[in-house]
């Protein structure tokens, strides 16, 4: 088996074992971004030194935690790629934004700070839609990443860049960001496996905001048992993030092979009808009869709050985007216009130069929502929308374990394709409503129409990411969608 | 017509906290530019606040000072604007649900003829929120500079209803307010420093009407005697437009004190929409329970039932007990000299008197004073025991206790200053007074016993002023009556 095509795990375990180095691992999927991608785009950038000193650096530290006869945590030497809206120190952080494109953090996110304390090695900073605004990784201000299993298609956003970096083997983990689908969309067009955590499961402290109560970060991979790792690396309370849980969050990777007999699945009809494309659908039906014979039992429940989920969605995630955007005004750091005459100039032709046309119109909606006299109609109505998505979840999530939906309602579609708004945001209809109601869900391969992947969504309690990852693995176990290579690259099947 | 005037004020006070509001940087004032700065008060992407529990404190004691209620359940907002100094481009600042409600002041004032009267101004709210950086023009060319050092420090807000109704009223408003925040250990008060500011919404109306007026707000003010002049200035100004047939126009307007007027900065129709809305990066903030009683308990002895104490415990005047009281480092000391055993009026007068003037006049601090409350007690028990004369004390000895911070007996044996009351000598003082002044004695052996001040005056002066008063006028008696 080729390095590349190797699950997180058993790179670790090897470099564990010794018969593999981390700077050996690092070196080789270095190499195989400067081969590939050219011809996808995931990466925005990589810093040879960076990853080769934290590589280094690992193996000193895992050579000597052996020798100590201590612990080595379970991803040490193994790379992970960075969506380009995580901060980090010394090394340029974009958010794909002309606004940002010479901006270096002088700190790291308290997720990256937790990936080194792990001894994993950072890989480079991925693509996105900019600012992760987006749904498809066009709106990137440095140029579109291509579907590794189909370049004329798009891998989804926002976190296009980090899933498919892990779907081409560039990188075996990935961290996104999810506000609205941003990692599990991205998952499902890519074929690969992505979770979103519950609402404060993961620090949000160096996480450039979109939306700041919709936000999370989360990991990408191969397999539901890499992302249970990593989501173990950098979950968990932080002091820098008030809205990071303070409290302790179940194991997911030690009991992710327990079996699943008994499981109550949930199937909101919301999500199963008009809108979902036969080949999704029936690709869906089938991974649910898999989960039958999984021991699982199957129910049809009806979540009607569900079509709330999306007005409440831009409403609240613009007028916290134009909020949070506001800081990006040419004073202190990023993009600034030159020649301006005072400052209310140079605030309008710093933005207007440095912000996408998607920012803008985010940011345009956001403040238009919040104005004098439209606040009660536009953002107090979407939180009581909010309270009756969520109220509608927590009433499904009684009586079924968890809930799965298709990922997306299409396969991934072509580059150019959804240029208007309003089908661009249909590709997130299945995912937004759990950012809404900030439940973890995960997204994971469960089939592939016409070459392009399809993925399932599974829907969790706050705080079950466990179960989720332990559904996701079991049918990781009985299915090989997961370890499909796209034809791209020349790793073949493991 | 006659009209009155209709005041709200508007407070801010700077926190005395030691770190900003988000961040762990210092509060301290006057540190070089941008040194006191870090990622979160410079607002860099993907940075972000956490509340400072000690600011929340402080703003439930301000509010449980002023006898507000404490929301269970307060929330921060955000409040947009642009503006080169709020890095943010928004200022985290409560709106919807502050931490505080409700409330009331009463003081006394003495009104525009100096008349004693009671003020009773209604808190609406007082609110929790972050303050800006500083621009600093004309520094450095046509550039502007920025200091973030301020950024972030905490802030309140307290906002009255319009109850006052005249200049003096306000001026005495805020004096006391700002009295009760020192005592509470909320904020410094610095007026000078900026740690303390106000705003003056004023309206006038026809004398005896109820209804209220449009008002202008007038910001900039940094004293108590800016707040006066400009609320007098509004009232005229506002006065005169109307008398001239004119309206008064909702505006903002800013107080030049140079100059003593103001100049309108911006119309209500220039006003910025600040989009509020609940920041979605802090958790609501829950004083409940044992949190609030733990405030409740720390919350000092404030200046209204202390005055109220000193009168009925030390059985001082009012007068008295209102000055001592005014500031909270003038009655700690007060308090622990007449704990150490001084005579609780002997005190009072040493500290109204001669003290407070010493240290207006040296800009000292009655915090940081060279002798100890314990020292005083020591030099009015001397003049109790007639160790030494009341003016030796208050002369002398008191200088020499602020010059060196000499212990006041030290004081007394090193300067010789010991009052005489020793009978002999007392006598022999008395015998060439008399010998002195043939002519004065005479006249009072002829009954004119006024004169007999004169003499005592001399025996005084022949002692150094050391002469044991009392007995020195005995004694004086006897000899002239031999």
């Amino acid at each position: 088996m080729k390095l590349f095509t190797m699950p997180a795990l058993m790179l670790a375990r090897k470099i564990h074992e010794g018969s593999l180095t981390a700077p050996e691992v690092a070196e080789a999927f270095l190499g195989r971004v400067k081969e590939l991608d050219p011809k996808i785009g995931a990466f925005l950038l990589t810093d040879r030194a960076w990853t080769l000193e934290a590589a280094e650096r690992a193996q000193r530290r895992i050579d000597a935690l052996k020798a100590e006869g201590k612990p080595v945590p379970p991803l040490a030497g193994v790379p992970v790629a960075l969506k380009d809206n995580l901060c980090t120190r010394g090394v340029a952080t974009t958010c794909a934004s002309r606004m940002l494109e010479n901006f270096t953090p002088p700190y790291d996110a308290t997720a990256v700070e937790r990936l080194f304390e792990s001894l994993m090695v950072p890989l480079g900073k991925c693509n996105m839609d900019e600012f992760a605004m987006g749904s498809s990784t066009e709106y990137s201000a440095f140029g579109p990443t291509r579907n590794p299993w189909d370049p004329s298609r798009v891998p989804g956003g926002s976190s296009g860049g980090s899933a498919a970096a892990v779907a081409a083997r560039m990188a075996p983990l990935a961290l996104g960001t999810d506000t609205g689908g941003s990692i599990r969309q991205p998952a499902s067009f890519c074929g690969v496996t992505g979770l979103k955590p519950t609402y404060g499961a993961v620090s949000r402290f160096g996480a450039v905001a979109y939306a700041s109560s919709l936000d999370q970060i989360g990991p990408i991979g191969r397999t539901a048992a890499d992302c249970a790792a990593l989501f173990e690396v950098v979950r968990g309370r932080d002091e820098r993030d008030a809205t990071s849980a303070d409290i302790d969050q179940p194991a997911c990777l030690r009991d992710i092979g327990a079996p699943l007999d008994g499981m109550k699945i949930g199937v909101p009809s919301q999500y199963m009808g008009e809108g979902i494309a036969p080949a999704v659908r029936q690709a869906v039906e089938a991974a649910l009869s898999r989960f039958r014979e999984l021991g699982c039992s199957v129910t049809e429940v009806s979540i009607p709050a569900l079509d709330y989920a999306l007005p409440a969605y831009y409403i609240l995630s613009c007028a916290e985007a134009g909020s949070n955007l506001s800081r990006f005004d040419g004073v202190r750091y990023g993009y600034r216009a030159q020649g301006a005459g005072d400052i209310d100039e140079l605030y309008l032709r710093t933005r207007s130069e440095g912000f996408g046309a998607e920012v803008k119109r985010r940011i345009l909606l956001g403040t238009y929502v919040l104005c004098a006299g439209y606040y009660d109609e536009y953002y107090k109505k979407a939180l009581r929308m909010r309270s009756l998505v969520k109220a509608g979840y927590e009433k499904a999530l009684g009586s079924a374990d968890i809930l799965m939906t298709p990922t997306a309602p299409i396969p991934a579609f072509g580059i150019g394709e959804k240029v208007d708004e309003l089908s661009m945001c249909m590709a997130d209809i299945c995912t937004v409503s759990v950012n809404i109601a900030g439940l973890p869900a995960i997204s994971f391969p469960c089939g592939f129409t016409d070459g392009l992947p399809v993925g399932l969504q599974a829907i969790g309690r706050p705080f079950g990411e466990a179960a989720l990852l332990r559904a996701a693995h079991a049918y990781q176990q009985i299915t090989d969608w997961h370890v499909r290579v796209p034809a791209l690259s020349e790793g073949g099947r493991a | 017509m006659k009209y009155e005037m209709v005041i709200g004020l508007e407070i801010h006070a700077e926190l005395n906290t030691r770190t900003k509001i988000f961040c762990s940087c210092s509060t301290q004032f006057g540190a070089e530019p941008n040194t006191h700065v870090c990622p979160i008060c410079l607002a860099m992407p993907g940075t972000l606040p956490v509340l400072n529990r000690q600011a929340v404190e402080k703003c439930v004691t301000a509010g449980l000072a002023l006898g507000c209620d404490i929301a269970p359940e307060a929330h921060m907002d955000r409040k947009n604007y642009f503006y080169p100094d709020l890095p943010k481009a928004y200022q985290i600042s409560q709106l919807f649900r502050p931490l505080c409600t409700g409330g009331t002041l009463e003081f006394e004032y003495e009104d525009e003829s100096g008349q004693a009267r009671i003020g009773r101004v209604r808190i609406n709210r007082i609110h929790l929120e972050e303050d800006a950086g500083k621009s600093i023009h004309d520094l450095y060319g046509a550039s502007t500079l920025l200091d973030f050092n301020r950024g972030g420090v905490p802030l309140i807000e307290i906002v009255t209803e319009p109850d006052i109704r005249s200049p003096e009223e306000a001026g005495a408003f805020v004096d006391r307010l700002r009295s009760i925040l020192r005592y509470a250990g909320v904020s410094d008060c610095q007026m000078q420093e900026g740690s303390l500011r106000a705003d003056i919404n004023l309206s006038i109306r026809p004398a005896g009407s109820d209804t209220l007026g449009t008002r202008t707000e007038m910001k900039n003010l940094n004293s108590i005697r800016a707040i006066v002049r400009a609320a007098q200035a509004e009232f005229l100004r506002q006065t005169e437009v109307l008398e001239d047939g004119g309206v008064i126009v909702q505006e903002t307007r800013r107080w030049d004190d140079a100059k003593g007027r103001s100049l309108r900065m911006r119309t209500k129709e220039e006003a910025n929409d600040y989009r509020y809305f609940p920041d979605p990066d802090l958790l609501p903030i829950r004083v409940d329970g044992d949190w609030l009683r733990a405030i409740r308990d720390a919350l000092p002895e404030l200046p209204g039932s202390k005055r109220r104490r000193y009168v009925a415990d030390y059985g001082l005047p009012e007068y008295d007990a209102g000055i001592l009281t005014s500031d909270p480092a003038i009655s700690a000391f007060f308090e622990d000299a007449v704990a150490c055993g001084g005579d609780a009026k002997a005190v009072s007068n040493f500290i109204m008197g001669d003290m407070m003037r010493i240290v207006r006049e040296r800009e000292l601090d009655f915090a940081a004073l060279p002798f100890s409350p314990a020292d005083l007690a020591t030099l009015v028990n001397r003049v109790a025991e007639g160790v030494v004369s009341i003016s030796v004390a208050k002369g002398a000895v008191l200088n020499q206790m602020f010059e060196a911070g000499e212990r006041p007996d030290a004081v007394i044996e090193r300067m010789g200053l010991r009052q005489v009351s020793d009978e002999d000598t007392l006598r022999a003082i008395a015998r060439d007074v008399i010998r002195d002044n043939p002519g004065v004695a005479q006249e009072y052996r002829d009954g004119k016993t006024k004169v007999l001040g004169f003499l005592m005056g001399q025996v005084m002066k022949k002692s150094r002023g050391k002469a044991q008063p009392a007995a020195a006028s005995q004694l004086l008696k006897e000899e002239l009556e031999k």
